[in-house]
C-alpha cells in the first residue's frame, strides 16, 4: 500500500507548549484510522495541521508525495505559498465537531456552493451531486431546511455531505459526535461507517466512542502529551494493550480490561 | 401662562423649513457616518501596524471628546486655517465624522462576532478570500448591523440641535430665534418637542421592526 500521509518528525508548538514532538505516522491510501487519547494530547492539531488550518514549526509532512507545508523553489524546501496550499486543499476534507455549517444557506445550499465556488462545476451538477448527497446521508426530506431547523446529527450529517461533495481522497473527522445528544450519536457514525465501507478515501478520525473505533478503523492510534504511545489493530489494542497509559485510558471505556 | 394658538400658527411655518433642514443634516450626516465608518473599520484591521494604531487613536478622540466642541473647531477654528465650511457643512460634517467612530464599531462586531469555526469552514472547502468574504462572512456579519445603524441614525436626528452652537437653522435653532425675540417660549418650543417625537416614535417603530427582522438565526 503506498502512503498517502507522511509525518517526519513534525513538531509543533503554541507558543512555549510543544503539542506535537517529533511525531512520524504514515498512512495508507484508503486506510481508515482512529485517533484516540486523552484530551489535550494533540489530536485534533494533527487534524487541524493536515488541513492547513494550523502550521508546524519543524518537520516535514507530505500529502500524496508533496510536501504540504512546504514547497520546492530551485530544489530547496521553502514555507508554502497561498497558491501552494490551495492547491494541496483539493485533496483533503475535514468535518468538525460543531459542524460548522454556514446558517444563512439551506441544507442543500450547504452542498452545492463549494462546488460551484469551488470546484467551478456547473448549477445542475452542483445540484444534483447535493441531492445525492442528502440521500447518501438519509435526509433527503430536508433539503431545504437551514441549518437551525435541523438536529445536530442532521446538521452533522450535512457537513459531512458537504465535505464529501469536494470529493476529498483525505477525510478529517474530528470528536464529530462530542457535541451531540446521546440518541442523535449513532445516525452519524452510520454515515461515516457507510462512507467507510462504500469508498476508497483515505479517513482519519479522532474520537472517544470506543465501540465505532474498533469496528470503522484499521489501524487504531494512541496519543498521549503529542506521541503515539502505541497504535496497532483494533483487536490487539482494545483487548490487550502494550503500554501502561493506553490501559490505563482504555480502563474508562472498556468493561472488563484491568 | 397662557397657551397661544396664535403664536403656534405664526411660528409653525419657520419650524417646518428648521424640521427640513435637521431631517436634511440626519440624512447627510448619517450616510457619511455610514460610510467614514466603513473606512475608519477597515484602517484599523489593516495589517499596516501604523495605519491601524493611527486609526485606532484618532477614533478614540473624536469619540471621547464632545460633538459640540467638534463642531466649534469645525466651523470657528478651521477658518483661523483658511478652511471656511458653511454653517450646515461644517454641521453635517461634524456629526458624519463623530458618528463614524460608532458605526466603525457596529461593522468591526458585525464582522468579529461571526464564529471562527465558518472561516474554518470555508478555509477547509478551499474558499478563496474573496469567496470567503462575499459568501460566508459578509451574509452572516450584515444582517445583525442593521439594526444598531437605524438606533445611530435616530440618536444622530436628536443631536442634531448642537448645530444650533454653529448657526445652523435647524428645527431647534428656528424656534430658539423665534422665542428670543418675540419673548414667547412655550409653544414654540412645545412644538419643537412635538416634531422630534412626531418624527422619532415612527422612526423607532422601524427600527424595532429591523431589529426583529435582522434577528441572528440560531
Ligand atoms: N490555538 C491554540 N492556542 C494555544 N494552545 C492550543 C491551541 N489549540 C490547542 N492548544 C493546546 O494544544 C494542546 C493539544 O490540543 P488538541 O490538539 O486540541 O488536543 P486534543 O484534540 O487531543 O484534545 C492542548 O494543550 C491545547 O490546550
Ligand atoms: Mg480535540
Amino acid at each position: 500500500m503506498k502512503n498517502i500521509i507522511e509525518f517526519k518528525d513534525v513538531s509543533k508548538y503554541f507558543g512555549s507548549l510543544k503539542v506535537l514532538d517529533g511525531l512520524n505516522l504514515e498512512v495508507g491510501a484508503g486506510e481508515k484510522l482512529a485517533l484516540i487519547g486523552p484530551s489535550g494530547s494533540g489530536k485534533t492539531t494533527i487534524l487541524r495541521i493536515l488541513m492547513t488550518l494550523e502550521t508546524i514549526e519543524s518537520g516535514l509532512i507530505t500529502v500524496e508525495g508533496k510536501p504540504l507545508w512546504h514547497e520546492k523553489v530551485n530544489e530547496t524546501l521553502v514555507p508554502a505559498s497561498e497558491a501552494h496550499l490551495q492547491k494541496m486543499r483539493q485533496i483533503i476534507g475535514m468535518v468538525f465537531q460543531q459542524f460548522n455549517l454556514f446558517p444563512h444557506l439551506t441544507a442543500l445550499s450547504n452542498i452545492e456552493q463549494p462546488q460551484i465556488l469551488v470546484r467551478k462545476v456547473t448549477k445542475e451538477e452542483a445540484r444534483e451531486k447535493a441531492a445525492n448527497l442528502m440521500d447518501l446521508v438519509g435526509l433527503e426530506d430536508k433539503k431545504d431546511h437551514y441549518p437551525h431547523q435541523l438536529s445536530g446529527g442532521q446538521q452533522q450529517r450535512v457537513a459531512i455531505a458537504r465535505a464529501l461533495a469536494m470529493d476529498p481522497k483525505i477525510m478529517l473527522f474530528d470528536e464529530v459526535t462530542s457535541a451531540l445528544d446521546p440518541e442523535l450519536v449513532d445516525e452519524v457514525l452510520s454515515v461515516l461507517k457507510k462512507i467507510a465501507t462504500t469508498t476508497d478515501t483515505t479517513m482519519l478520525t479522532v474520537t472517544h466512542e470506543m465501540n465505532f473505533a474498533r469496528e470503522f478503523a484499521d489501524r487504531i492510534l494512541f496519543f498521549d502529551k503529542g506521541q503515539i504511545v502505541e497504535q496497532g489493530l483494533p483487536e490487539g489494542i482494545f483487548t490487550n494493550p502494550k503500554e501502561p497509559r493506553t490501559r490505563g485510558f482504555l480502563k474508562k471505556y472498556i468493561t472488563g480490561l484491568t | 401662562m397662557e397657551w397661544d394658538w396664535n403664536v403656534v400658527a405664526s411660528v409653525t411655518p419657520s419650524l417646518l423649513n428648521g424640521l427640513i433642514v435637521t431631517v436634511q443634516a440626519t440624512i447627510v450626516g448619517a450616510v457619511l457616518a455610514y460610510v467614514l465608518g466603513l473606512v475608519i473599520a477597515i484602517l484599523k484591521m489593516s495589517g499596516n501596524k501604523a495605519v491601524a494604531f493611527i486609526t485606532y487613536w484618532s477614533s478614540e478622540f473624536i469619540r471621547r471628546t464632545p460633538l459640540l466642541v467638534q463642531l466649534y473647531f469645525l466651523f470657528y477654528v478651521l477658518p483661523d486655517f483658511g478652511i471656511f465650511l458653511s454653517p450646515f457643512v461644517a454641521g453635517v460634517i461634524g456629526l458624519g465624522l463623530h458618528f463614524s467612530t460608532y458605526t466603525s464599531e457596529v461593522y468591526r462586531a458585525g464582522i468579529e462576532n461571526v464564529p471562527k469555526g465558518q472561516w474554518e469552514a470555508a478555509r477547509s472547502l478551499n474558499y478563496s478570500a474573496y469567496h470567503t468574504w462575499r459568501f460566508v462572512i459578509l451574509p452572516q456579519a450584515i444582517p445583525p448591523m442593521f439594526p444598531p445603524l437605524a438606533n445611530y441614525l435616530i440618536t444622530m436626528f436628536k443631536e442634531t440641535p448642537l448645530l444650533s452652537a454653529i448657526t445652523v437653522v435647524e428645527l431647534f435653532n428656528a424656534a430658539n430665534i423665534y422665542s428670543n425675540s418675540h419673548y414667547k417660549y412655550l409653544e414654540p418650543m412645545t412644538l419643537v418637542g412635538l416634531f422630534f417625537l412626531l418624527v422619532s416614535i415612527p422612526a423607532a417603530m422601524i427600527a424595532l421592526k429591523i431589529e426583529n427582522k435582522y434577528k441572528p438565526l440560531n
